[in-house]
């Protein structure tokens, strides 16, 4: 490697920052996406920090009022500052998409691991298990346990377990994809030549060449998180005290919201999510351009 | 297709449905809830009667709903019901059995969905398949991409926006439910006008929230035809542009995205119930929302049951038809 006699000063390599910007400049969806997402935590953690976060709660504020300077985003039915209980809502909300989707990701890269490379009845049986459970409408099986949980238990780590029992499956199947392909690959079997053990291999030789599909899969994992939680809460089976986007949604169409003429109240939590599963497909698309350079666009 | 792979696969598919059913029949009883005494106690609520009644009426209802026996046999009587297709009753809207609710709401359910699957398929592939064509006129290749935007909203919210924008401002629409309240339904001309006028923005939602996914796949796969040697030999013999469009690139892609359509079904039904309940629309998602707000605990796993046997049975059904979309694919 080192026999190349070029002095330092000539080559002057950009910066890992500067590289990730240029990356950027060329994928859009992901640039696109990573901004919106970044706007979205932006004014969660100012809202978190400047407003009054009690009053996301029933019977804090005059009911009812339209969005104006003292309520930004109006006030609902139940005395709701529609304002703090969004923030409130979008934290909750990326709350359940990261537990749920880095969990589910977790034990997808795990069962992976295990079911591609040590092979045998161990594969089989996981990937039995998962196309048996795959067409299984999963949402479903969540509404019957989300429905038989008592609705006082219900909080946001409880949707959260509810929303991660069946998010492990399609993670799993990726990630065995990837590394029954990868375990063919050349530099595994040198290192498994030159005695490198199981765990080494896996940790030290396949775990970082996978690195993009596992930021990918957990990024997939979280978008159908969020999605999960947020059907399940539009037809009530959320924790109904907290103000999750969902929830806010299923409670205004309950109290027939346009019909009365509230449209403040349904429509921020909608434009809401809009954005942050809108922002998580872009990402999504551009971590694909990275993963799978088949897709890849030319400079 | 050989008669062994139809056997594996209709096995296949009774072990789906019959993990599902255990799931189903499981989870419940894991949890302290008990269905029967709070339904019984809703009832005690409204109707007023004294408390004491209560424990008799549990055991009696749970003596008649079967729930006193051990729970094995209660597991056995409850997949062989399932095997004569019986569901069981409803606790809410008793004597009316699980299948007759459901049987009342399935059409409305499957002409939605029937209709905006096959409308969203259609265009999203056409679009998406233009998009990848390079050929195609520059105004209609641009034309694709604000649909793969949309692809990542699902149906409700574009339900919620298409009720403030089209209904809510505009008034252009009615704001959901199935028809015009005081309308009794007949075969009249003004009825039926009524009834499409209730359908348009669900099934907008519908076709607009999915369309997206159909461009953007059908796109990747257009790409990855161009350039290939038949494509290039079909041009270079001077075959017309729309011959290669139909014969070239649409037939090729056909396979890929009838098992896409196959993996889709699950979406398609969850957003179909969700996007009913936002509509009030009167389906199957509606009749499983009433159960859920009235703890119909039975109703809810009937209906559970059924989308997933409707659902599963498809995915298997069209892998059978797949050797007459390509004639490469045996099944052995």
């Amino acid at each position: 490697m080192a026999t190349l006699a070029v002095s330092q000063p000539q080559i002057r390599q950009p910066g890992q920052v500067a590289l990730f910007f240029r990356y950027l400049r060329r994928n859009k969806s992901l640039a696109v996406g990573l901004v919106i997402l970044l706007g979205l935590c932006i004014f969660t953690v100012y809202g978190m920090l400047t407003a009054d976060l009690s009053n996301a709660y029933p019977l804090s504020v005059k009911s009812k009022q339209p969005p104006s300077l003292e309520y930004p985003l109006g006030t609902d039915f139940f005395g709701r500052d529609l304002y703090p209980a969004m923030v409130v809502g979008l934290w909750q909300t990326a709350l359940i998409g990261i537990v749920a989707g880095g969990l589910g990701t977790v034990i997808g890269v795990f069962l992976g691991f295990i079911a591609g490379y040590f092979g045998g009845p161990l594969d089989s049986g996981i990937k039995g298990i998962c196309s048996v459970l795959i067409p299984i409408p999963a949402f479903l099986i969540q509404v019957v346990i989300a429905g038989s949980l008592d609705k006082r238990d219900v909080t946001i780590f409880t949707m959260a377990f509810v929303v991660l029992l069946l998010a492990w499956m399609v993670p799993t199947l990726v990630i065995r994809a990837q590394v029954l392909t990868m375990k063919e690959r050349q530099f595994v079997s040198v290192a498994k030549l030159s005695g490198v053990g199981d765990l080494g291999i896996i940790f030290g030789e396949m775990m970082p060449n996978l690195i993009p599909f596992i930021v990918a899969s957990f990024v997939a994992a979280t978008f159908s998180a969020v999605f999960a939680s947020f059907y399940l809460a539009v037809l009530g089976l959320g924790p109904l005290r907290e103000p999750l986007l969902g929830n806010t949604i299923w409670a205004a169409q309950t109290q027939s919201a346009f019909f009365n003429g509230w449209w403040w109240w349904p429509m921020g939590p909608a434009i809401a999510l809009v954005l942050i599963l809108g922002s998580l497909a872009l990402i999504i698309m551009g971590l694909d351009e990275i993963s799978n350079p088949r897709v890849r666009k030319k400079e | 297709m050989s008669i062994r792979y139809v056997i594996r696969r209709i096995l296949f598919l009774f072990l789906v449905i019959w993990v599902a059913a255990t799931i189903i029949f499981f989870i419940p009883r894991l949890s302290t809830r008990n269905p029967v005494r709070q339904r019984l106690a809703e009832l005690a609520r409204t109707g007023g009667f004294a408390p004491g009644d209560i424990e008799t009426m549990v055991a009696s209802y749970n003596q008649k709903f079967g729930l006193d026996k051990p729970l094995l046999e209660q597991y056995f009587d409850y997949i062989g019901g399932l095997a004569q297709g019986d569901l069981g009753v409803s606790l809410h809207k008793y004597p009316r059995t699980v299948i007759e609710l459901i049987m009342d709401a399935i059409p409305w359910t499957l002409a939605l969905l029937l209709v905006t699957t096959i409308l969203s398929f259609i265009i999203g592939n056409l679009l998406g398949a233009v998009a990848a064509w390079p050929r195609a006129p520059g105004w209609l290749r641009t034309f694709a991409t604000p649909f793969v935007l949309l692809q990542g909203i699902p149906p409700v919210l574009m339900g919620v926006l298409l009720l403030f924008f089209i209904a809510f401002r505009l008034k252009a629409l009615p704001l959901g439910s199935a028809y015009s309240t005081g309308v009794i339904p007949n075969w009249s001309l003004s009825f039926a006008l009524d009834l499409l006028a209730h359908q348009i923005l669900p099934a907008l939602a519908l076709i607009l929230g999915s369309v997206g996914g159909w461009v953007l796949s059908m796109r990747g796969m257009g790409v990855t035809i161009h350039g290939e040697d038949y494509v290039n030999f079909a041009e270079h013999k001077g075959l017309g542009p729309t011959t290669i469009f139909r014969d070239y690139y649409l037939r090729n892609t056909l396979l890929p995205q009838v098992t896409g359509l196959v993996l889709a079904l699950t979406t398609v039904v969850t957003s179909g119930i969700v996007v009913e309940q936002i509509f009030a629309l009167p389906g199957i998602g509606t009749t499983l929302n009433q159960a859920i707000q009235n703890n119909d605990f039975l109703t809810i796993y009937g209906i559970v049951l059924f989308i997933t046997i409707a659902v599963a049975t498809l995915m298997v059904a069209v892998e059978f038809i797949y050797p007459l979309l390509d004639p490469r694919v045996r099944h052995t």
